[in-house]
């Protein structure tokens, strides 16, 4: 089992799991609508007994896809909290009404939006290192340019939700003279947030299907051990379709918990 | 300073333009301490922006505004000091939605006057007796009527304890049966001597308060004249038919 990547050979790997995982993908589909989705159905076809709980092999592989759990979350959140950051001060000079700063936004959002995330995580990887003479490691590479390639997503994204706000609101807090630190943070943008709710759950489902770009690098997330296990396993069917399970289990739990912050903040304003 | 008869507000040609359209047109106006000043005219004929000019919610472009002894400059500290001494009331009341009515009332005393949590809210509930709705603290602006709504708002403002009180047709978006609880808060504070000037089409609030009556058209204070003269003997013929059409019901 290659676990650890380094070295040139484990690169050249990676292109190749990377295209195999593309055909195998195709072949899933056929399978699967094939199947009619029940999977048990045509037990000629699948070896469960890869991922089965009831073997010690079978739980040893589990263990090993799941443990990647932690990677993907880490990896998200960290990723999404910064760029959620940089957004909103993206976006903040955006709204100004000075023509330098705005030309700021716009410039910042059209570079950092033209650039393919995949593009981005080899740059910082194996570029940035060299530019800026720093060591970096695949986990803060893979934050860097998930947050980096995100953020420009968050500063539109704020923007809008900023700008929905009637003028009405900036004028009542200037009216009782809030400075424009204490306008954003106390008038503003605690309703700005409101509305932008389901855009910003949206950017975390995105960031989190998004890591598993991070696996290129070698960062063992959820995409990168299921990869792994199939060159050892030869069961990329069963292996597969346990990452397509990780990632929904995921993101249905990321959703529901959007949905309970929209209505907890939702009732929040009608008591 | 503080006594009767010094101009607490004074407008001197004041001129402004959105494009090429000349909303105000050589204002010159002046406003004494504790004096009730009310502003009328048709649709479009620049009172909201003259009294937004006064706060600088719009930049006039020529001519003179001072407040309180200080000209409304470019410089922010000009423009600060004049909004600490000036309180405004919007026709659309402009709440904060996501606070509390409590909250609404604290936001200045505690951001802006740096008054502790506990003085703050004090001084919130003494204005909010003021405005007779003490028992609505908790609640969110939402849960309120049109008229608790723009009573909490005049609370807001007077939680800042500004010298002067703008109101821009504070009862324009109010039912009917809401109006007179508002104007008589007005009614109130205009009696407790706070310097006001105000934007109203409410004729028997303006006859009740006001010391000086403005009537406005196209951009320019076409008739200026204390309300005895203002309404049995207006000059203007613009201002007769105006006066004639809104006295009609
Ligand atoms: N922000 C603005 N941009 C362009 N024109 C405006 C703006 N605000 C007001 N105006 C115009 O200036 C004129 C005066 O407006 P306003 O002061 O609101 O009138 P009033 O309050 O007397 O009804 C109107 O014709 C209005 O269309
Ligand atoms: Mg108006």
């Amino acid at each position: 089992m290659i676990r650890t990547a380094n070295g040139a050979s484990a690169f050249c790997n990676r292109y190749w799991l990377i295209e195999k995982a593309a055909v195998n993908t195709k072949l899933q589909i056929g399978l699967l609508a094939g199947a009619g989705l029940s999977l048990a159905g045509c037990s000629a076809n699948w070896g469960w007994y890869v991922v089965s709980p009831l073997t010690p092999k079978g739980q040893s592989n589990l263990q090993f896809l799941l443990a990647g759990l932690q990677q993907t979350i880490a990896l998200s959140l960290t990723a999404i909290l910064i760029s959620v950051v940089v957004g909103l001060l993206v976006a903040l000079p955006g709204l100004s009404e000075r023509r330098g700063l705005r030309a700021f936004n716009r410039i910042y959002v059209e570079l950092v939006r033209a650039v393919p995330i995949l593009v981005l995580i080899l740059w910082v990887y194996y570029g940035l290192p060299q530019v800026a003479n720093v060591s970096i490691n695949v986990f803060w590479a893979g934050v860097i340019a998930l947050a980096l390639s995100d953020s420009a997503f968050q500063a539109e994204i704020f923007r809008a939700g900023i700008q929905s706000i009637p003028r009405g609101q900036h004028e009542a807090a200037k009216s009782i003279s809030l400075g424009y630190l204490d306008t954003m943070r106390f008038v503003i943008l605690p309703q700005a947030i409101r509305r932008i709710l389901p855009a910003l759950g949206n950017q975390f489902v995105y960031m989190l299907k998004m890591s598993s770009l991070v696996s290129v690098i070698g960062m063992q997330e959820l995409t990168r051990r299921a990869n792994e296990l199939v060159v050892t396993e030869y069961r990329p069917l069963e292996i597969y379709t346990i990452l397509v399970l990780e990632y929904l289990v995921l993101i249905l739990i990321v959703s529901a918990g959007v949905r309970w912050l929209e209505s907890r903040l939702q009732t929040d304003k009608r008591g | 300073m503080d006594s009767p008869g010094n101009a607490i507000i004074t407008l001197d040609g004041v001129g402004k333009f959105f494009g090429d359209f000349r909303a105000l047109n050589e204002v010159t106006l002046s406003v004494d301490f504790g004096e009730r000043v009310v502003v009328c005219g048709p649709s479009g004929s620049g009172k909201s922006t003259l009294i937004r000019c006064i706060n600088r919610l719009e930049r006039h472009d020529s001519g003179r505004i001072m407040v309180d002894g200080v000209e409304m400059t470019d410089d922010p500290r000009s423009i600060d000091t004049i909004r600490r001494e000036v309180g405004m009331v919007f026709q659309q009341f402009n709440l904060f939605p996501h606070l509390t009515v409590l909250q609404n009332l604290t936001l200045g005393p505690l951001r802006v006057r740096k008054l502790s949590k506990s003085e703050s809210e004090s001084r919130a509930m003494h204005y909010l007796e003021r405005v007779q709705i003490p028992e609505q603290a908790g609640k969110y602006p939402a849960q309120l009527s049109g008229g608790q709504q723009q009573r909490v708002a005049i609370a807001r403002a007077l939680c800042m304890e500004p010298r002067i009180m703008l109101f821009d047709e504070p009862t324009s978006a109010l039912d009917p049966e809401m109006i007179a609880e508002v104007l008589e808060v007005m009614v109130q504070l205009a009696e407790s001597g706070m310097t006001m000037m105000c934007v109203t089409h409410e004729m028997g609030f303006a006859r009740r308060v006001a010391d000086q009556m403005v009537f406005m058209d196209r951009g320019e204070i076409v008739e200026k004249a204390p309300p005895e003269r203002f309404f049995n003997d207006p000059h203007s013929e613009r201002c007769k038919r105006f006066l004639q059409q809104i006295l009609a019901h």
